[in-house]
């Protein structure tokens, strides 16, 4: 099948031998090239991630300093931080759009849908996406999305609040709280088109993978890259839709007087004659998009960290088979173990019995692919570069975040640390810091294949991930402490109750490490955008790196590859081969052996 | 306190950047190299790697040294005695486990840092390594697995053969009311629709079941029987967290979710508890100090803490979700009987 596809790509290149002239608009705004639909992927999700993690700051101090004035509310927040002070309501507001931006916007369409566009027609030796126009719509209804969900934030009553996981009835009820009136309504619509957006983006990335590989690139010579890719677009086609008929009966809900999700409720002095919903069918739905989001967030974190990690310890990856394997199984376990988050709901206590069995399964994917990267460290050559710590960083923190998973997917002990801070430090540390990593290693990574040769400068990014990593331990850490007192999350001070006076000072260390962190993130925008213009260009292969990336050409035309598309002969992860004799080297004098290498005469012949 | 780590804070810090500006330093002197790695990079970020870990292990156990006391005491429910078990035996293992992949991580990167001239081991594949750390895991997470659903199982199964007190908790923006089911232990029928004046509950003043109910804002338990609790919800999804009864189940509306547990300690037994009374202690002289401050404002200052067992809300449910919470009394037999006695049951308070 790849034969063919190739020789239709082949056609096609010919076709086009002399490109079209490319106006601004067609170049850099609707481009239908896959490297500028990457790069606005990425600056959206930047631009996106500035909000999110301004807006954590901004919590951060209310909760370390619930007595104090500061003036940067009254700055920031208008009319909600009138005389210094935090309103509770907009507290709620801050974290739901944190959430919310975090997840979907800066984790979900910042990493999956940068990396994706980006690498898989260059690792798997296509031209571009099977359809670069539905990938163009794709970025667009991205950006849509984003436009209404950062003009949410000026309504006059409030952008949406009731959580990132919008449980009705608290946000079908604009009595319920202020933020679910016009705010929700756009927080809904917002989704929805980011729904579209993904799965027009997922199917892509599908289609793509299955159809475009070139010659010789059978599926077990993919780069672990484009398999995490291809499974993270898998899931997202098949639960992302659910999300979507969640948000559309909650708009039914909340506009048309329907009662999918409400029942038997007296609020603000009245009855509603809604009857017969129910909140926990809500929670079922959100949850079945929810909880594989959270792969859907990790798989390309931990694909982009196994070539980079290969790539830079000069090892091939170890078990190659059993990461493709582990990546399969934690996508299929992801799709049934949603009602962990629901152990408490009012759920069949039998049914958390069922999700306590398979949540505690996926431990052993996720165990096997920590083991197997430990042992590609094992005897190795480590470059560390930037990309490289990053990828050491997120093993780390996936590991300690994950680890913590073991006792929260139990419910018998689900049951009183639900909903309090370790559930926060848990996930900020598997999904949310780890997948940052992910980001942070691919930008250092493959910075050169997207910005023309241009590299970041490797001085700042050592200062990035140092005090990056160093901060985000220091956040999080100390974060499940305050957890197991039984503090909840969500709470605006928590001055109501004396018995956590003593937490006041675990959260003002909590809060200086989030600014330290933050800091960094500074010197890490400063260094991408000047390296954009003023950054040192490096050769064509900078990381002396297997894939095919790296053989397209440096300056971007649309094709990729100015001649024919290389073909594949081996898979990516020959790096260190020695030959038959032991000698040397397969190629003298070299530790990698790139894809497009035909077998040589010395080198004995691997299962690749 | 605060301060004292603030400061220790700023100066970890300080010693970080300190550390950047030397590393900058000493890779500015190769300007001509390029923004790959070269040796000086691998060997400084090598010796980070492994400083890294003895950071995480230090910041370990700085927490448990300075937060170790904030940790909720010992159970006061009989199941919680259990989730305790579990828990710390699950502990155990990740903290097992964490320290020793960290370790090897963090070694590894240190030990084969990357050096002109090394060769890497070329390492595709162990079917018997692989095999190893699989079914490892497959053993450790089966034995939780089962011990977890044990005592899951023995939570939830509510057995009503052992005639449980019956208590209604009912949550709404931002309160709680506990409903008790009276002389005949049974609640009345209750729905949203039938709320009106006095009868905040909506509970249905016709049913026979409901005239001797007790409607009170303060819950109180009598120590060693089992209470099955009915959870109800008014307007939004509620909590109700009990955390030092390990017992938590979410308040829905539209249905009715229920939790039991059994008390096991007064909260007089609860007082006399040696964390407890370090942790009043330490709570009462963080209360001391700030209404020093506050005096000196000219404002009120905090009354002294005394302990109690809480109900919080831990599901968002709107602004003052952080203020919604109900006090636990548990007392002994008589002392619940004597109270219980005082209240005016439902009939009562709605001839009013």
């Amino acid at each position: 099948m790849s034969a063919h596809a190739h020789d239709l790509a082949a056609d096609h290149h010919d076709d086009h031998g002399h490109h079209h002239k490319e106006t601004f608009i067609t170049k850099y705004i609707f481009s239908q090239d896959h490297k500028m639909i990457s790069k606005q992927y990425l600056i959206t999700g930047l631009f996106m991630g500035i909000i999110g993690i301004a807006m954590s700051l901004l919590f951060r101090m209310q909760l370390a300093w619930p007595d104090q004035e500061f003036k940067v509310y009254e700055i920031l927040l208008g009319k909600w931080g009138e005389g210094g002070v935090m309103d509770p309501s907009v507290y709620l507001a801050l974290v739901t759009i944190h959430g919310t931006i975090m997840v979907f916007f800066v984790l979900t369409a910042g990493l999956s849908g940068t990396f994706s566009n980006l690498l898989i027609p260059l690792q798997i030796g296509a031209r571009d996406m099977a359809s670069g126009f539905l990938n163009m719509i794709s970025y667009w209804l991205f950006f849509l999305s984003s436009v209404i969900m950062v003009l949410s934030l000026f309504v006059e009553a409030g952008p949406a609040s009731a959580g990132w996981t919008i449980y009705p009835p608290l946000s079908a009820l604009p009595q319920a709280i202020p933020g679910s009136g016009t705010g929700m309504t756009l927080w809904l619509v917002s989704m929805a088109i980011f729904i579209a957006s993904s799965l027009l983006g997922s199917l892509n990335y599908i289609v793509t993978v299955l159809n475009l590989r070139t010659k010789g690139m059978s599926m077990t010579r993919l780069p672990l890259t484009i398999w995490a890719f291809f499974i993270t677009a898998v899931i997202g086609v098949v639960s992302f839709p659910v999300l979507l008929s969640a948000a559309l009966l909650l708009i039914m809900d909340r506009g048309f007087g329907t009662s999918f999700f409400l029942s038997d409720i007296y609020i603000a002095g009245e009855v509603l004659h809604n009857q017969g919903g129910s909140p926990v069918l809500f929670e079922h739905l959100f949850w079945f998009l929810g909880h594989p989001e959270v792969y859907i967030v990790l798989l390309p974190a931990l694909g982009i960290t196994s070539e980079i990690i290969a790539t830079n310890s000069r090892k091939p990856i170890f078990g190659y088979r059993a990461m493709v394997a582990s990546i399969l199984a934690i996508a299929f376990l992801s799709t049934i173990v949603w009602g962990h988050h629901m152990f408490i709901s009012g759920m069949n206590p039998f049914l958390g019995s069922v999700f306590t069995f398979t949540t505690l399964l996926i431990a052993i994917p996720s165990a096997v692919k920590a083991f197997n990267y430990i042992t590609t460290l094992w005897k190795g050559n480590l470059q560390m570069n930037p990309a490289m710590l990053f990828s050491i960083g997120l093993v780390s923190t996936f590991i300690t975040g994950g680890l913590t998973g073991i006792l929260l997917g139990d419910s018998a002990l689900d049951i009183n640390v639900h909903d309090t801070y370790f559930v926060v430090a848990h996930f900020h540390l598997v999904m949310g810091i780890s997948a940052l990593y992910g980001l942070f290693a691919g930008v250092y990574h493959w910075f050169p294949k997207m910005f023309e040769g241009r590299m970041m400068n490797k001085n700042l990014g050592y200062i990035h991930f140092w005090v990056t990593a160093i901060g985000a331990y220091g956040v999080f850490f100390p974060m499940h402490f305050i957890g197991m007192a039984g503090l909840p999350r969500r709470y605006y001070t928590n001055t109501a109750f004396p018995y956590f006076d003593d937490l006041a000072d675990v959260n003002v260390v909590i809060t200086i490490f989030a600014f330290i962190a933050a800091a960094a993130q500074v010197i890490f925008l400063y260094n991408f955008i000047s390296s954009m213009f003023f950054g040192k260009k490096g050769s064509k292969n900078p990381w002396n790196s297997n894939t095919l990336e790296w053989t397209a050409e440096v300056k971007h035309i649309h094709g990729n590859w100015d001649g024919p598309i290389p073909h594949v002969y081996r898979w990516a992860y020959d790096y260190s081969k020695l030959n038959k004799d032991e000698s040397d080297y397969v190629i003298p004098g070299q530790d990698f052996v790139p894809q497009t290498t035909p077998l040589q005469d010395n080198e004995e012949e691997m299962n690749h | 306190m605060t301060a004292f780590l603030v400061v220790l804070v700023i100066i970890l810090f300080g010693v970080a950047v300190w550390q950047m500006g030397k590393i900058f330093q000493l890779s500015k002197s190769h300007q001509e190299d390029s923004e790959v790695a070269n040796d000086k990079d691998n060997n400084m970020n090598g010796w980070l790697m492994l400083g890294f870990v003895i950071f995480i292990y230090i910041l370990s156990i700085v927490c448990f040294w300075l937060w170790g006391d904030v940790m909720l005491p010992e159970s006061a429910s009989e199941h919680g005695v259990g989730i305790d078990q579990l828990w710390l035996i699950s502990m155990i293992l990740i903290f097992v486990v964490g320290i020793v992949t960290q370790w090897l991580l963090h070694y590894f990167a240190f030990k084969y840092r990357g050096r002109k001239g090394q060769r890497a081991v070329f390492f595709a594949d162990n079917d018997k390594l692989e095999f190893i750390w699989t079914i490892i895991p497959v053993i450790v997470l089966a034995g939780l697995i089962i011990y977890g659903l044990f005592t899951w199982t023995d939570i939830m199964n509510i057995d009503t053969e052992d005639d449980p007190l019956v208590v209604e908790l009912y949550a709404y923006q931002f309160d709680w009311r506990a409903r008790y089911g009276g002389e005949d232990n049974t609640l009345g029928e209750a729905s949203v629709r039938l709320i009106e004046g006095a009868n905040q509950l909506g509970v249905d003043a016709a049913d026979p079941n409901a005239q001797d109910d007790i409607v009170v804002n303060e819950l109180h338990l009598p120590v060693g029987r089992k209470v099955l609790f009915k959870m109800r919800s008014q307007d939004v999804l509620h909590s109700a967290y009990m955390p030092h009864f390990r017992a938590q189940m979410n308040c829905v509306p539209g249905m009715i979710t229920q939790f039991a547990f059994t008390p096991t300690k007064t909260t007089l037994e609860m007082r006399e508890n040696e964390e407890i009374i370090a942790k009043v202690a330490k709570i009462n002289n963080i209360r001391k100090e700030n209404s020093k401050a506050l005096l000196a404002k000219g404002e009120e200052g905090l009354e002294p803490y005394t302990f109690d067992y809480m109900l919080l809300c831990n599901k968002i449910c709107g602004n003052n979700h952080y203020n919604m919470q109900m006090k636990i009394i548990v007392e002994t037999q008589e002392e619940y009987d004597a109270w219980i006695a005082e209240q005016a049951t439902l009939a009562q308070t709605l001839k009013q």
